[in-house]
Formats: structure tokens, sequence, C-alpha cells
């Protein structure tokens, strides 16, 4: 069965030089079994292909149900040298929802 | 000893809801407020504008909103904590000294932190054995020191609390962390010893917390955001602080907006790297130890974090010239509005290459169709969509061709696909470009110092 991964969490995302870090949270414990189990760096770095040109770092904190991921070299040099329109990574959280896992 | 106070957030960034700080102070009991105005690339704008005039180089606003707060801070005993002093927390001071004069008020204690600043001494940090190394790159900060716009080193909590211990009711400070600044009255208030990690962690949790003002109470939610009520009159986010380290986070009655588990988790991942290493010049954070309740009606108790001993360095932030861009757009309509804006693209990158111009950048996107999510953008049946307006930027060191980049976006008004709007602004002008050197310093080669103001 295929879900998205908007049903099971919310997410928020903000800059951190050139890296973009994507905090998702889950919903409820079983979602978080989820997206510990599928968001991996593999996974997250094929999700942002042609976004995030850098390694992925990837870190858990069960304590609020979140995985933590860290998209170096993805700003396009970071804040106020990036061309792009959105030059702090705001948007990096609902685009890494468009996710859909195969449970 | 207080058995609890409330330090309320005033200000995610400058250019945050003005009339926020004014309803922290009017809507309920609060003890201290508390104001976030620095981003990174405020740091630079700040030091252009003092560089004009040796009286500027502060948060503009700071002034006027005192004039309107000060009575009611006076009256109910609230003290004000800011590091919207900038690059010049003294002027700022000193036009807040006026303002209180103007208005009648008889007696007022600032205290001002200073020391920050070291744009004038970095020959004297390389020479002390720091070259100011870019924490990304590992390069010294001489290859770019004679393009430096500012530097400044992020003071903690402490230069803060020992203005409160001199008595000042407002601290006026420059680059202090966001986090510093709510951190500081709970030292001062509870006595909290700095060696005390945890209690330094807890408090530095709180600040993260209410450092981006509404977004830990219901903006840029992006859970249920539909079900948030009244976000016109959003309740900004109030730290209720208890001597053993646990906070409840939380806003006025009859605001509008949710602290809940969920905003506030959301306000916890942003911006972070590794939680366990949440590093400040107060402690190190583990963010993964933070415990959160959901006490229901607009309360989340934030307890149990776990902190350890800080670093021996300071972050220093440097600003540094680095060329120019301009950005510039056109928006295309139905019919085949997305093929009409790439067909513009190509026509107008041609035009550059024949120019034979070069830039470091061109950045082309379509706005209506990939801007935001890149490649995760779903493919759109081109009949479907209404308009696109086609945005190019372009950044390079030389300063003649950005300008004639935007002597070349116009022309397509009347020289390319048609159906073409949306050039009401002229040309694109050129903007320098300001980059950061991050870099560490020895926290034994800089001294912060407060000063106190008094009317």
């Amino acid at each position: 069965m295929k879900i998205k991964l908007r049903d099971i969490a919310h997410a928020r995302s903000g800059d951190k030089g050139d890296a973009g870090n994507v905090g998702v949270i889950a919903y409820d414990d079983k979602g978080f079994e989820i997206i510990r189990k599928h968001l991996s760096k593999e996974r997250v770095k094929k999700h942002f292909e042609g976004i995030c040109f850098g390694e992925v770092e990837r870190y858990e904190m069960p304590n609020i149900r979140a995985i933590n991921s860290l998209l170096h070299n993805t700003l396009g040099g970071g804040g106020t040298v990036s061309l792009k329109h959105d030059a702090q990574g705001k948007i990096l959280a609902s685009a890494m929802l468009r996710m859909e896992i195969e449970i | 000893m207080k058995e609890k106070i409330r330090i309320a957030s005033g200000q995610g960034f400058w250019g945050d809801l003005i009339e926020a700080p004014y309803w922290q102070v009017t809507k309920g009991p609060i003890d201290y407020l508390v104001m976030d105005y620095l981003a990174e690339v405020t740091m630079s704008i700040l030091q252009k504008q003092k560089n004009k005039n040796p009286d500027l180089g502060y948060a503009r606003d700071i002034p006027g909103l005192m004039k309107k707060i000060l009575p009611i801070c006076k009256e109910n005993g609230i003290k004000v904590i800011t590091n919207g002093g900038g690059v010049n927390p003294v002027a700022c001071a000193e036009a807040i000294i006026k303002v209180a004069k103007d208005i009648g008020i008889k007696n007022l204690k600032i205290g001002v932190v200073v020391g920050d600043d070291i744009k004038d001494k970095i020959d004297d940090v390389i020479s002390a054995g720091c070259e100011l190394n870019n924490m990304e790159t590992g390069e010294s900060v001489k290859t770019v020191k004679d393009k430096i716009l500012s530097a400044n080193v992020y003071f903690g909590a402490f230069p803060i609390v020992e203005a409160l211990q001199i008595g000042a009711e407002i601290v006026i400070t420059g680059r202090t962390t966001d986090t510093g600044l709510t951190l500081a009255p709970m030292i001062y208030e509870f006595g909290w010893k700095a060696n005390n990690y945890n209690l330094m962690a807890a408090g530095t949790v709180a600040g993260h917390i209410l450092e981006c003002g509404a977004q830990s109470s219901g903006g840029n939610f992006l859970g249920d955001w539909q079900s948030l009520e009244n976000m016109a009159e959003v309740g900004f986010p109030i730290a209720e602080a208890f001597p053993n380290g646990d906070v409840v986070i939380t806003k006025h009655e009859n605001t509008g907006g949710l602290v809940s588990f969920a905003t506030v988790a959301e306000q916890l991942v942003y911006e972070i790297g590794d939680p366990k290493s949440y590093i400040t010049p107060d402690c190190v954070a583990d963010f993964s130890s933070i415990k959160l309740e959901d006490l229901g009606n607009n309360r989340v108790k934030v307890y149990d974090v776990k902190g350890n001993p800080e670093t021996e360095f300071f972050k220093v932030s440097c600003s540094y010239a680095s060329g120019y861009s301009a950005i510039g757009s056109l928006t295309y309509s139905w019919p085949q509005a997305l093929t009409k804006a790439k067909a513009a693209d190509k026509i107008l990158r041609k035009r550059l290459e024949n120019l034979n111009l070069k830039y470091d950048e061109i950045k082309t996107e379509f706005i209506g169709y990939n801007a935001t999510q890149g490649p995760l953008s779903k493919e759109l049946n081109e009949d479907d969509i209404n308009e696109i307006m086609l945005r190019v930027a372009v950044r390079g060191k030389d300063y003649d061709s950005i300008e004639r980049f935007g002597k070349e976006i116009a022309p397509l008004i009347l020289t390319g696909p048609p159906s073409v709007t949306g050039f009401a602004g002229g040309r694109p002008k050129p903007s320098e470009v300001v980059a950061y050197w991050p870099a560490l310093i020895p926290k034994k080669l800089v001294k912060p110092e407060v000063k106190l103001y008094e009317l």
C-alpha cells in the first residue's frame, strides 16, 4: 500500500548556510516508525535529486517523533548569494511531504 | 526569588509584525519583552547605514516602538531585552533616552552590551594566531579581508545578565544569540550558575522556541493550518519559566493562533543540524532530550532538557562584498504560457551570449510551475496553465555586465513571444551581493563590555 508522507507527518525547513534542513514530524507513534524506517539518507537524497547536490545527514528525534535531514549544497550558495526564489529553503518542507511511501 | 517569570517574544526578525510588542505588553501580564531583530543580512545593511551616518546602524523601529510601550513597561515593571542595537547599540540607547525625555519619563536605566564588533580588530585577531578560518571551506579570512563589510561575534546570555544586575530596565545589545535574549532573564531572576548546563540548555531551548516570534504559535504552521483561528491577531509566544528549568510555552488569552505540541515541535526543528549538539556561547543543548507535553488550552510544557559544557569559542560572522546580482521578471499568459516563457528565456540567453557577457551564474525559474519545488514539481497540461512568471537572475563580479542584463530583459516585451506583461518596475538594477564568512574565535580574544546609560 502506498501512503503519502503528508498524511502521516508535518514538517518545517530552513537554511543553514548553503544547506537546508527539513524536520519531519510524525503525527503519532505509528507514523514515526514509518518515517524512521523510510526517511533514510539515500531515500531523501534521491527524493531531492536535482535540488540537493551534496551529502545528506540524518538525525533522529524520537522525543518529538521527528527525523531531521540536513541537505548540503542545496540553496545555490546560501541566503544572500543564492539566486533561487526560495533562497532560504523555506519550501523544502512542503517538497519533502510530496514523498510517497510503500508500506 | 520569583516563583516564575513570563518572558514574551515581540519580534522574530526586523520586519516582523510592528504591533506584536505592543500586544505583548498590553494583552496580559509579562515580566520581560525580548525582541530579536538580527538576521545575518541585517548586520551588513546596518553597517552600510552607519558608514553613511555614524548615528545610525541600529533597528530604527526601536525608538518609535519605545515611545509607545515605555510608559506601559515602566508602570508594570516590564524589562525589555533586544539585540536591535545592531552595529551601533550605543546610538540606539541614546535615541531611546531622547524619546523617554520627550514623553516625560523621569528616570530610566539602559544597559548596553558592546564589544561584539571586531571589524576594526581583525588584524589584531590574526596576529594573535586566529585566522578566522571559514567554517565551511577552511580558508583564512585573509582572502576576503579587504572586502569585509562587518564582523561581529555572537555573545551569549551573560553580558545581558550583567546589565540586569546593575539595574538595567532595558538592555540593548549588538550581535547576541537569539537564544541568549531569553536565557538571560532566567539566569538573572533564578540565580542559575553558568556551569549548570541543564539549566543553560533549558533556557536556550525556550529561546529557540521564542526567537522566531509567532512561528511557534501558529505562524507558518504546516500541520492543520486551516484550523487556526484569528491569525490576524495571532498571539506571539510567551515562555513561563520556573526556577527548576521547566518552561511552559503559551500566549496571551483572547489572541489568535495556537500553541500546541505540533506548533512547538515545528519550531524546535527549525534551522537545526545535529539535535544533540545545538551550540551556543552558553552551553551545548541536546534537543533530542527535550520533553514536550501538551497541557491543552494553548499551554505546552517543555522540560527535562539536557545540556553539555559550552565550547571555548564564540562564533563570528563576517559579511563581505561579493559582486553584484540582478533579478528580472515577465509574466506570460494563456495560451501556451509556459512554452512562451521558456522561449523568451532562450532568446534572452542567446542575446547575452552574443554580447559576450560573462556571469558566475544565470538562473531561470518559472513561477507558477517550478520555482519553489524544482524537479519535484508536477508536470502540467499546458492548456491548464493560466499564466507563468518568468524569473531570471544573474550574479557576477562585473557591475556593467549585471547592469546590461537589466537592459536586455525589458526589450523582450516588444521583441519576444506574445501575451507578455508585468514589466511595471522598470529595468532591474544591480544590487551588491553580500556574502557571509562564518568562523570561530577563541573566547579569550574578545571581551563583552556592559555600559549603563541613565536618565
